[in-house]
C-alpha cells in the first residue's frame, strides 16, 4: 500500500474542536450542524425527477416544492463542506481509498442489504424525529433542549440492542 | 456587531461544515467499522466526541449570555415532541448499528472513498420517500406529546444553567473512564490502520503483522 493511514486524533482533541465549530455556527446562524436537511431536500429532488405531480400534491414534499429550488438552502452549502472536509482531512491523513466497506465476515450481498435498509431506518427516522445524530443529538443537546435528550435516549438504546443482532456484520 | 449574525448565506455554510467534516474524518467517523464498533462497545469514540463537543459548546453559549453577548431567545432550541423523537431516534440509532452511517457520517463515507455509503444514502432517500407517503397517516403521532415550545433541561428540572452544565461534565468524566475501561477490555479504540484498510486486504495485513513478529 502505499501510504499507511495516520492515526485518527484523540477523541478530546476533536470534541474541543468540534464543540468549537458548534459553537462558531450557533454564533454565525443562530442554528446548530445538521445533515438530514440536506438528504431530505435531496429526497424532494429526486421524487420530482420521477413523479413530479406526485411529489408537488405530497402533503410532506408539496410544501418544499412550491416554495422552488429545495437545495439553494444553508444546509446544502453546509453539507457540501462536511463532504469537502472529511476529504480534505483524510487527504492529509493518507486515508482515502476507494472502497466498499463493511464488516470483515460481512459478504458484498449482506453488505448491500444491510446498507439499504439501515439507511431506510435512518432516513424514516430522521423525518419522524425532525432531526439526526447531529441535528437533535448534538446540536440540540448543546442548547440543553428537552428534544435532544429524547432523542438520544431513543438512539443508543436502540443502537446498543440492535447491535447485539448485527455483531456478526461487522465485527 | 450583534450576535448571533444569522448569516446563512453560502460561504457560511460552507465553513461550518469544513469545520464539521474534518473532525468527523479525524475522530474516524467516517467509517462504518470504527462507528459500529461504539454500539459494540469496543470503541467509545462517538460517545467521546459527542459529549465533549457538546459540554464545550453548551459552556460557550453560557459564557456568551453571562457577557451579553447573546440570548437564549436569539438560538434556535428544537421543541420536543415525545413520541416521533423518541421513535425517530430509535429507528436511526438502529439504522446506524445496522447500516454502518448516520446522515452526517454518510457525507463523511461518501467524501472518503466508500461506495457503501452511497449505497445507505439510496436507501436514506428511499427511507424519506416512504415518510413522504405516510406523512398523512402518521400526523397524529408525529406531533404526539408535544412539550413546551423551546423547552430546555434547565425549565423541565428548574435548575440553573451552571448546574446543569455541570451536570453534563460529571456525566462527561463518567462515560470517559468508563468508555476507556471498557476500550482495553473489548480491545479498543479502532485504530485508524484497521478501520481505512479496506477489507479485502485485511488478510494480507495480518499477513504482514505476523511477519514482523
Amino acid at each position: 500500500m502505499e501510504n499507511t493511514p495516520r492515526p485518527f486524533w484523540p477523541s478530546l482533541l476533536v470534541g474541543f474542536v468540534l464543540g468549537l465549530g458548534l459553537l462558531t455556527t450557533f454564533m454565525i446562524t443562530g442554528n446548530g450542524l445538521g445533515a438530514s436537511g440536506f438528504v431530505t431536500r435531496a429526497t424532494v429532488v429526486v421524487n420530482e425527477a420521477i413523479a413530479p405531480q406526485a411529489t408537488a400534491q405530497n402533503a410532506y414534499f408539496g410544501p418544499f416544492v412550491q416554495a422552488g429550488a429545495p437545495l439553494v438552502s444553508w444546509i446544502t452549502w453546509e453539507s457540501i463542506g462536511v463532504m469537502a472536509g472529511a476529504f480534505l482531512s483524510a487527504f492529509d491523513a493518507g486515508r482515502l481509498r476507494i472502497q466498499f466497506d463493511r464488516g470483515p465476515r460481512s459478504s458484498t450481498v449482506n453488505r448491500i442489504v444491510i446498507a439499504l435498509l439501515g439507511g431506510a431506518a435512518v432516513g424514516f427516522g430522521s423525518r419522524l424525529a425532525r432531526g439526526c445524530t447531529s441535528g437533535l443529538g448534538l446540536s440540540g443537546s448543546a442548547t440543553l433542549a428537552v428534544a435532544g435528550i429524547v432523542f438520544l435516549i431513543g438512539f443508543f438504546a436502540a443502537g446498543f440492542a440492535m447491535s447485539l443482532l448485527y455483531r456478526r456484520a461487522w465485527n | 456587531m450583534n450576535f448571533p449574525l444569522y448569516d446563512m448565506g453560502l460561504a457560511s455554510g460552507l465553513f461550518s461544515g469544513m469545520f464539521f467534516g474534518y473532525a468527523l474524518e479525524a475522530a474516524g467517523f467516517a467509517s462504518p467499522r470504527k462507528l459500529t464498533a461504539q454500539f459494540s462497545l469496543r470503541d467509545f469514540g462517538v460517545i467521546k466526541v459527542m459529549l465533549t463537543a457538546t459540554v464545550v459548546a453548551a459552556v460557550g453559549l453560557y459564557i456568551f449570555q453571562l457577557l451579553g453577548v447573546i440570548t437564549v431567545a436569539s438560538i434556535y432550541v428544537p421543541t420536543t415532541y415525545f413520541w416521533a423523537m423518541l421513535a425517530g431516534g430509535a429507528l436511526i440509532g438502529g439504522g446506524f448499528a445496522m447500516g454502518g452511517y448516520c446522515p452526517g457520517t454518510s457525507l463523511a463515507g461518501i467524501a472518503t472513498g466508500r461506495i457503501d455509503a452511497i449505497v445507505f444514502a439510496i436507501g436514506m432517500v428511499g427511507g424519506i420517500t416512504a415518510f413522504g407517503y405516510l406523512y398523512e397517516p402518521l400526523q397524529g403521532f408525529y406531533f404526539a406529546a408535544k412539550g413546551p415550545d423551546a423547552q430546555r433541561l434547565t425549565d423541565l428540572l428548574g435548575l440553573p444553567e451552571w448546574a446543569v452544565l455541570a451536570g453534563f461534565v460529571v456525566i462527561a468524566v463518567f462515560a470517559f473512564r468508563l468508555g476507556t475501561m471498557l476500550e482495553r477490555r473489548n480491545g479498543g479504540p479502532m485504530s485508524a490502520i484497521e478501520a481505512c484498510t479496506p477489507v479485502e486486504d485485511v488478510p494480507f495485513l495480518a499477513e504482514e503483522a505476523r511477519h514482523h513478529l
